[in-house]
């Protein structure tokens, strides 16, 4: 098993992610983690997602079956590529006047912030990638997590990047 | 008057049926109901032609059979919610195999759709996975372009169905003409021309190959690049194997046709697969029906692989020579130079003889009457002239091997769904296609049951199609596994049926029974020679078999019953 990133540009029509979903499932790739938001252009969308493939053989057939679909502009397998991936977690986490120092203490190094207080908790908001928060809820699980919201991954390829081969192969 | 002219508003009805018109449409086929009412009321006077089946999934499934022979993309209506779902099928048979449809579906107004209103359905939800495209139209300014891309989708690139879904209140809103419109799809932007380095690739592997072979499948009498593939072929000497589809796109009396392939493939075809060095295949995509087991598939080949659709490409069988192209324009660009191929006749002659020593066959000393001499007869007293349509199963089988296909266009059959059920209505739609030529609508006793109530459609329209039931009372391909692979336990595919000449009168439909090998000759000539529609129930043997025939997960040498 591998993961791959994908970055798909597609047309912001009504049911798009529908269409892209509906490709996955049916054609039984599992989709770990998706990601969907307007480009500077607010016609065009860009959706981000991770799924977990055999061969790059996979992959390829994926990229072509999305390609199909008129809504679809470009498909880009960047996972070999100089890329910048983030994600965005939101976590409620107990806490009370004997430990909130200890907590901002404990996240100042991940540069967390705390965006919410409350008598028996607070809120941290954390941007990184996966591997960054899945560091950081480990680390607070100590005080207990009351709730996790995330928002998956999405992803940029860096200025000076080649496409890869993979990018080639794409007709369209 | 010609500013008022101008200023004069359209209603959406009206918007869709002028871009029927502007888009080339002769005909549509449909059926009305509640949310189609302002359409409908359109169309009374609005002068287009309308066949009225008696079913959606009749009048999709004529939409494929007249795409199928008129080459044109085919029109279907129908109004909302158990109307649409009625169709999905035809959508599913019409994807896989390819067929340029267009399909309008009503929906409940605007302001109720997600309310579970009256006969709503998510048709848009429901279609996406089995249409090349869909569209819901939520104004009726954007109605005439919608209308126009889904024509421009629908029979460019890998032709396919597209869904517009038409809220009821805007077929009855108002806009102004508009002129003309601007097609904008920049996610759609289909290959046409091939890669000059791949074709110098193919080039290149045809000269070296001593055992060349060309896999023609339905891509090729989509392009229309029959004529094409003949100079082509004979030019350089490649035999020609055919995929169900690709019927009628090569020459079956030259010397280089092989027949079809596969599962059902005739002896020469699957062995020309498994010894050629190098495969060409045209249009084709690798269907495992066609290719049995994929490990034992051409072993010893170079595959080129030649399909306007680049996800065919690399999906079933590992590519060498990859040509994202229409089928036409890549054989006319391989035709441009002469490739040097030093041959010696030695690989065609030699399947040749395997053509010749393990031919199709069956028992034609047999006292009863057989299914594949009725097929060999209608091709005789026909010349190869006449439009076949066949069901599936057995009836499909037989007539793709007995009934020669010697032109582009005249056969139509549902392959990759594999749809029970299409034949009768894809014969509508290709009489209508072809007024002036026999049409055959080869059937089994089970699929004509499926879509019976199409008869009337016939007789309504007079269409003076020869429908040619091949009746065995038993659903034979089914019972032929049964046979083969399920220990002679029969579960379930025996039909007590209704008497089909009685059945067709009740119709107003002419029909007969043919029950002896004798009668044959004599009354199918009658039944061509009747001026109008005929059932013709020919009673066979319900252990006739389908052959030679490759095992479910067995590979193409793997053939029993040659």
């Amino acid at each position: 098993m591998m993961k791959r990133i994908i970055s798909a540009t597609v047309m912001n029509q009504a049911g798009v992610l529908n269409r892209i979903t509906g490709v996955l499932s049916r054609r039984r790739f599992n989709i770990e983690n998706i990601s969907v938001g307007h480009t500077d252009n607010d016609k065009i969308s860009r959706t981000t997602f991770i799924v977990n493939v055999e061969s790059l053989e996979e992959v390829e057939q994926l990229m072509k079956q999305l390609n199909k679909q008129i809504d679809v502009l470009k498909v880009v397998d960047i996972t070999d590529e100089a890329v910048i991936t983030r994600e965005l977690a939101l976590l409620r986490i107990n806490a009370d006047n004997k430990n909130r120092n200890e907590i901002y203490t404990l996240i100042a190094p991940f540069r967390a912030n705390v965006v919410d207080v409350a008598k028996n908790s607070l809120c941290i908001q954390v941007v990184g990638t996966t591997e960054k928060i899945d560091a950081l809820i480990d680390l607070v699980r100590q005080f207990g997590i009351k709730e996790v919201a995330r928002t998956g991954v999405t992803a940029i390829r860096r200025g000076n990047s080649k496409p890869d081969k993979i990018e080639k192969l794409i007709i369209k | 008057m010609k500013v008022e002219q101008q200023k004069k508003e359209l209603t959406g009805a009206l918007i869709l049926l002028d871009a029927l018109i502007e888009n080339g449409v002769e005909v549509v086929f449909g059926y009305p109901g509640g949310q189609a009412l302002p359409l409908y009321d359109a169309i009374y006077d609005y002068g287009i032609k309308h066949i009225l089946t008696r079913h959606e999934q009749g009048a999709i499934h004529a939409a494929e059979g007249y795409a199928k022979i008129s080459g044109k993309p085919g029109v279907v209506i129908t109004t909302s919610g158990p109307g649409a779902t009625n169709i999905l099928t035809g959508l599913a048979d019409a994807l896989i195999d390819s067929m340029p449809l267009v399909v309008l579906t009503a929906q409940v107004p605007t302001d109720v759709i997600g309310t579970d209103a009256f006969q709503e359905a998510d048709m848009i939800g429901l279609t996406m996975p089995i249409t090349k495209h869909n569209y819901q139209v939520r104004d009726v300014k954007s109605l005439k372009r919608i209308l126009a891309e889904a024509f421009h989708i629908a029979s460019t690139g890998r032709k396919g169905p597209v869904v517009v879904d038409l809220p009821k209140d805007l077929l009855i809103a108002t806009c102004k003409r508009t002129e003309s419109v601007v097609i904008d799809l920049p996610g759609y932007q289909p290959n046409f021309t091939p890669n000059a380095l791949q074709i110098n690739k193919l080039k290149a592997a045809i000269q070296k190959a001593k055992k060349p072979i060309v896999v023609a499948g339905g891509g090729v009498i989509l392009s229309g690049a029959s004529e094409e593939l003949r100079e082509f072929c004979n030019k350089y000497n490649l035999p020609v194997v055919h995929t169900l589809l690709g019927l009628g796109g090569f020459d079956p009396d030259s010397k280089l046709y092989l027949g079809m392939g596969g599962m059902h493939g005739e002896y020469a075809a699957n062995k020309a697969i498994c010894e050629c060095d190098l495969l060409i295949s045209i249009g084709a995509r690798f269907d495992d029906r066609f290719t049995g087991s994929v490990k034992h598939f051409a072993p010893n080949a170079t595959i080129a692989h030649i399909d306007i659709d680049p996800a065919e490409i690399g999906k079933i069988i590992k590519t060498d020579i990859p040509i994202v192209a229409d089928a036409k324009n890549v054989i006319a660009e391989m035709l441009k130079e002469p490739i040097n191929r030093a041959d010696d006749d030695q690989w065609v002659e030699y399947l040749f003889e395997q053509r010749k020593t393990f031919p199709l066959n069956y028992a034609k000393d047999s006292e009863d009457l057989k299914p594949q001499e009725v097929l060999e007869e209608i091709f005789n007293q026909t010349k190869g002239e006449a439009v076949i349509v066949t069901d599936v199963g057995q009836n499909q089988m037989w007539a793709a091997q007995f009934i020669k296909q010697t032109a582009p266009n005249r056969w139509a059959t549902s392959g990759g769904l594999g749809t029970m059920g299409y034949g009768l209505p894809a014969a509508i739609g290709a009489q209508i296609a072809e007024p002036d030529r026999n049409v055959f609508a080869i059937l089994g006793d089970g699929g004509i049951q499926m879509t019976v109530q199409e008869l009337a459609t016939i007789k309504e329209n007079k269409l003076p199609i020869k429908i040619i039931i091949l009746n065995n009372s038993v659903l034979g391909m089914v019972r032929q596994w049964q046979t083969l692979f399920y220990k002679e336990r029969y579960s379930h595919t025996v039909l007590t049926n209704p008497d089909f000449e009685m059945l067709s009168r009740a119709y107003g439909i002419e029909a007969c029974t043919i029950n002896k090998k004798e009668d044959l000759k004599n009354m199918l000539k009658k039944a061509i020679e009747y001026d109008g529609p005929i059932v013709v129930n020919c009673l066979i043997d319900k252990d006739e078999m389908v052959y030679p025939i490759v095992a479910p997960g067995a590979g193409l040498h793997e053939m029993k019953g040659v």
